[in-house]
Order: structure tokens, then sequence, then C-alpha cells
């Protein structure tokens, strides 16, 4: 008998993973069925997709001269709400802060977007949460969102913004509302939402006063109206239909159309609906500038892009696309020190990793960033905090500077789809460039 | 003194159709607290949108005609009044001072309202004073359907019946009904009527002068049951 079993253990199949369902898919199962809830998280979508790292700018050569890195100028200003508004937003920068909500953050994370934002010459955005002291004080251009929650909604914070950005949706889930759990629902963070301390809070995930984008029109006439015609009025979508959102925000009056793709998202909701809800940033483009060009509206209209920028190189390749500024959400929260790998051990306590914290919603974030606790919001130092995501912006800016001179473009906005190549066909076709070495577009049918 | 007097005395009247809305809602907006020209008629609203919105001024705005949608909206510490009959969104969003629509309102009339009175002498549409917080909302005939949707704070008095669905999704807002009410939406349960509540009733219909007995009314709010995510509740959701 041993004999006999020997022999069979030794002509044993290798055990094989299914690539169905994988050892994290295990997990979710059997987490389920512990709970019976779904999982809930910030952070995006973290599939892989395909994104701006597969595609390549070609640079200079025979054809295209480039400029001198550090002689000839690459100007990277932004005005943004000139189509309607008496004011328009000038920016130093085509990089901006995304809306974040206190309650969500802290007020000195807040203030340390403020603070970071108007030391590089750009604008940060409410959330759904209203507006408070920290970010106003601290922003020079400060964005208020229009929710369908209106928490903190009021004329007064209306008429101290620089402009206002009426919410439809957001990348992370098209179609979602919000969801604050009772932890982070503190004293002051009930107070201004009008909600009792410490029930989990959800967020309507439509407008309680319009539907549809003619109701939209007589909205943002009223929200004109009440702020004398100053302030530029954006939309902001999730990605879903590019073309058919942006040509109806056009419609509805829009001065700037911000749109979001799947990996944008600092906001919680169900993991199901951000990893499968929404198309990714990099596929919004184009059907976006398409839809701007076909009214006479490209740069008239202006157009920001949202969802997974990380550096110089993915704000250039948006621009070359047709986008005239981006936002960064996630990445902001990074520069400040979310994720830092130096709270690697309370990651460690709260089963996760450096990195891979998202659960931004439950209020226990080491680094003091997403948290309404005290203690743990302490942590950050809003001038450091600051002058980190100060540092951060301008190193993304040089980068896209060095990467536009290098294509011979004396504006950033210069940069345009023919500067660009795709590594895959999926980037290709859905950026609607080449694919590198070819002069192939696939859907193109050229 | 004189010569100002006959000139305030001609600017009261605002006339839509010929001076137009940015016009109307300039002048309007910027009437201050201290302002000789406290009472104001518009005339010619004909259905027109964004009409008074956006005023932070104890001014009295008299509106002869029917309105679009958002008729005063985000109103601050303004009395406003319709000789007609409102659009949707009337009222929207409002901080404070008063609003009264003599005719029927449409849809979200009072939404998300922070303070302030809205009294409504006809009937309401569907999603009166949904996500209200704060604002009191009094209506002398009948709601539709999904009204107090999410009503977080303040007060909606109903003196006639209530549609489908009423109060779902309720957090702290107070629910007064005299007529019937075809159903309660999610976490919307008939509460008793204290002493306290007669009172407020009481103080509510005083102030929208509107005769009707305190005791003859129910009271709805929230069971609290949804306030935590439980997944025993999964079918409410």
């Amino acid at each position: 008998m041993t004999e006999a079993k020997k022999t069979h253990s030794k002509s044993q199949t290798e055990p094989v993973q299914s690539a169905t369902f994988t050892k994290a898919v295990n997990a979710e199962i059997r987490r389920a069925a512990d709970t019976g809830i779904y999982d809930i998280r910030g952070g995006g979508a973290k599939r892989r997709v395909p994104h701006f790292d597969d595609l390549l700018f070609l640079g200079a050569s025979i054809s295209r001269y480039p400029l001198e890195g550090y002689r000839e100028k690459c100007a990277t200003n932004v005005t943004l709400g000139t189509r309607f508004a008496k004011n328009p937003i000038e920016l130093d920068i085509p990089i901006t802060i995304a809306g974040m909500s206190f309650g969500a953050l802290s007020g000195a994370a807040k203030e340390g977007l403020g603070r970071g934002a108007t030391a590089a010459g750009t604008s940060t955005t409410t959330g759904d949460g209203g507006m408070t002291e920290e970010e106003r004080g601290h922003s020079n251009k400060l964005v208020y969102q229009y929710l369908p929650s209106r928490y903190g909604m009021n004329p007064d914070d209306l008429r101290r913004a620089d402009a206002i950005e009426v919410v439809v949706g957001q990348g992370a889930k098209p179609g979602g509302g919000g969801m604050l759990l009772g932890q982070k629902i503190s004293d002051r963070v009930a107070d201004m939402r009008d909600l009792p301390a410490g029930i989990d809070q959800r967020s309507a995930c439509r407008h309680p006063d319009w539907t549809g984008p003619d109701d939209l029109e007589i909205k943002i006439l009223e929200l004109r109206e009440i702020t004398g015609w100053e302030k530029p009025i954006y939309i902001k979508v999730g990605g879903a239909r590019p073309y058919f959102d942006t040509a109806l925000a056009v419609k509805a009056g829009a001065d700037v159309v911000v749109l979001d793709g799947m990996q944008g998202g600092t906001a919680a909701t169900q993991d199901v609906f951000i990893e499968h809800v929404g198309i990714p940033t990099l596929a919004c483009i184009r059907p976006a500038v398409q839809a701007l060009q076909e009214l006479g509206m490209h740069r008239k209209v202006q157009l920001i892009v949202s969802g997974g920028i990380r550096n110089g190189a993915d704000v250039a390749k948006a621009l070359a696309l047709g986008a005239d500024a981006v936002s960064i959400g996630t990445a902001a929260l990074i520069a400040m020190g979310d994720n830092d790998p130096k709270w690697e051990a309370e990651y460690q306590k709260l089963g996760t990793t450096a990195g891979a914290y998202d659960d931004w919603h439950e209020g226990r974030d080491p680094a003091g960033i997403t948290t309404q606790d005290p203690e743990l919001a302490a942590r950050l130092d809003p001038l450091l905090a600051g002058k980190r995501l100060a540092n951060y912006l301008k190193v993304m800016t040089l980068e896209a500077q060095t990467i536009a001179r290098a294509c011979g473009k004396s504006h950033v906005h210069n940069l345009e789809p023919e500067d660009l190549c795709a590594l895959t066909i999926e980037a290709a076709a859905m950026a609607r460039v080449p694919l590198a070495g070819t002069d192939w577009i696939p859907g193109k049918g050229i | 003194m004189t010569t100002l007097d006959i000139t305030s005395q001609d600017m009261t009247t605002i006339d839509l159709t010929e001076q137009g809305l940015r016009y109307l809602n300039e002048t309007l907006q910027q009437q201050s607290a201290g302002t000789n020209q406290q009472d104001w008629t518009i005339i010619n609203p004909r259905g027109s949108h964004a009409i008074a919105v956006g005023l932070d001024a104890p001014i009295r705005v008299t509106v002869n005609g029917s309105t679009g949608y958002y008729c005063g909206g985000m109103n601050k510490q303004a009395t406003i009044t319709v000789n007609g009959s409102v659009g949707p969104g009337v009222a929207e969003n409002m901080t404070s001072g008063m609003v009264v629509v003599e005719g029927d309102a449409s849809q979200y009339a009072g939404a998300t309202g922070h303070g302030g009175t809205l009294v409504i002498r006809g009937n309401a549409a569907s999603r009166c004073g949904i996500s209200m917080k704060g604002i009191d909302i009094i209506v002398a005939g009948n709601i539709g359907h999904m009204s107090a949707f999410m009503a977080q704070k303040g007060n909606l008095v109903v003196l006639g019946d209530a549609g489908e669905a009423l109060g779902d999704s309720l957090y702290e807002a107070r629910l007064y009904v005299r007529g019937s009410v075809k159903s309660l939406g999610a976490d919307c349960i008939e509460k008793d009527m204290k002493e306290e509540h007669i009172k407020q009733l009481a103080e509510l219909l005083e102030r929208a002068d509107m005769d009707a007995d305190p005791a003859s009314f129910r009271r709805y709010g929230s069971a609290r049951q949804l306030y935590h995510f439980d997944v025993d509740n999964v079918s409410a959701y």
C-alpha cells in the first residue's frame, strides 16, 4: 500500500489556481458570506485598464524641431470659463485639485489642499459637505460644488466662490450617490449637513429639483442669476457617454465640462460599482473633444479631464488629446502623505498595506487625511502638506513642459494627437492615435 | 426729498417683459436692509424662470402672475408673494424669509430649503419638501407622491391629503397631515401628537395665516431604522 501511494503521489498533477476564481475573488466570496454586505471603499478603479501609460510622445525629428529646454518659453497658463462668465478663472498651470468633501477629509487636509493649490497657482474644489473656512481662507481660487445632497449649500458661499461646479456624476460611480459612515459624522460635519451626528449618511444620486438637460439649462440660469453671471459654471460628469454628455452639457450652458474617468474617485462606494460601472479616462477624452469640435466649442467651453492623473506625462497626454486642463484627487492626497509607507505598521493593523489602503470612508486613516478623528487629524501639518502638494504640482508642470518642448510646443495647449502614438491596439482605438510604428488607428478604417 | 420719493415710487414696479430678468434680479439683489424701497411689484412674469432669486434683504416682493422654475430660489430675508401658480422648485434652498404662493406649486416645492417659510395656498405636486433641511412648508391643499423624500429638518404641514410614499428615507423632519396619506415611504411612521407638537403646529398655521385645528392633524416622522446600514434591512434600500 505504502509503495503504491508513493507512486500515485509522484504522478499527481500540479495544483492550478483558477484565473477566474483567483485568491482575491475567493476571499471576497468568503467575506461576503461572512458579513452579508458588499465591500465599500474609496480610491477609484484598481483594475488594469488602458491608460496614459499606453501612449507615447513621438518628440521632435527632422520634420519637427524642439524648443530649448531652459531658454525657450513653454507656457502653461489656462483660462477657464470664457464662454459666459464675467470673471473667468485664470490659472498658472493646467492642473487643478478635484472636489473632495470636508467630512471625507479633515479640515487640516482641506487647508493643505488650499495652500498647495494656491502656491502652485491653481484652484481647489469643495465637495459633498459644504464650504469650510479652512479651504476658502487658504484657496486663492475655489470651485464650489453644487451637488445632489445640497449639504451646506447657501447663497453666501455661492457668491464667495470663484466658480460653481454642478456635479452630475463622478468617474468612480456614474449614477451613484455618496456614503459617509457614522464614525466620520462628527458634530461639526453633522451640523454642516443638517443631519444627526453619528448616523450613516447617504447622499442622493440625483439632483432633487431638476432632471435632464432641459431642466439643467434652467438650473444654470438660476445659478447665474443668483451670482450675477460672474462665475464660471462647470458641469462634472462621470465617464459614461462622454460624447453625448459633453454635447448636452454645452447645450445646457456650461462654461466648463469636467470629465472624470473610472480611475478617479476618493469618495466611498461599493467596490462592484467602482470596478464595473463607467469607462476609463483614456476612453473619455476623444469623444468629448469630438463633441466640442462638432459644436464649434473646442477651447471655448473648456474641458477638464480627471481620473488617474499621476505625473506630467499624463497631463501632457490628456492635453494632447484635447483637454484644456486636468484635475487630481487621489494623487494630491498621496502627495500630502496618504498611503505613505512610514505608517506601514498601522496599515498592517487595519489589515492592509501602504499603497493599498482605500477604506478612506472609515475615518481611521493613519496619515490623518481622510478622518475626523482629532488625534489622527493632528498628524497632518497643513503647512507641510501644502508645501508637498505645491512641490508635486510644480514637478508635474515641469514634466509636462519638458515633453511639450520636446514636441516643439511653446504652450502645453499646442500639444496635439499627432504628437502621440499608442503601444496597444486598445489604447490606439480609445485615444484615436496610431499604433506605434504604424499609421493604423483601429476603428478609423485607415 | 420729494423728488427722491417720487423716483422711488416709480421704481417699485418692474415689468419683466419690458425690463428683463437680469434687471429684475440685479435690482432686487442690490437692496440692503435699510432700503427705503421695501415694496416691489413684478408684472408680466409670464411663466419666466428664476424670478426673484438670490434676494438678501427684508423687502416685500409681489409677483402678479404665474412663474416658471425656481421662483424665490435661495431666498434670504425677503417676503415674496406670487399671485398665481409656480413652476418646479419654488423657494428651492431658501435660507430665511417667506415665500407665499396663492395658487398651486409644481414639483420639488421648497426643495433642500434650509430655513424660512414656504406657504402654498393651493396644492403642491410631487416631491414637495424633498431633502428639506430646516424650512417650514405649509400647504393648504394636497401634496403629491414622494413628498419629504430624504427630508432632514424642518416641518411640512399639509391641510389636505398626501400622495404615495410620504417621507421616504426621512431623517429628522416633522410631517403633519390633516387628510389622508396614500402610503408611507421607507422608514416613515406615524407618531404621537404630543402637547409640544400641537403647540408647534398652531404656531406654523398662524404664521401661514391658515385656520385649522392643530388637534385634527396626524404626525409622521422617521422610525430611524435606516440610520445605520444593516443587511437585514436590505429590502428597504
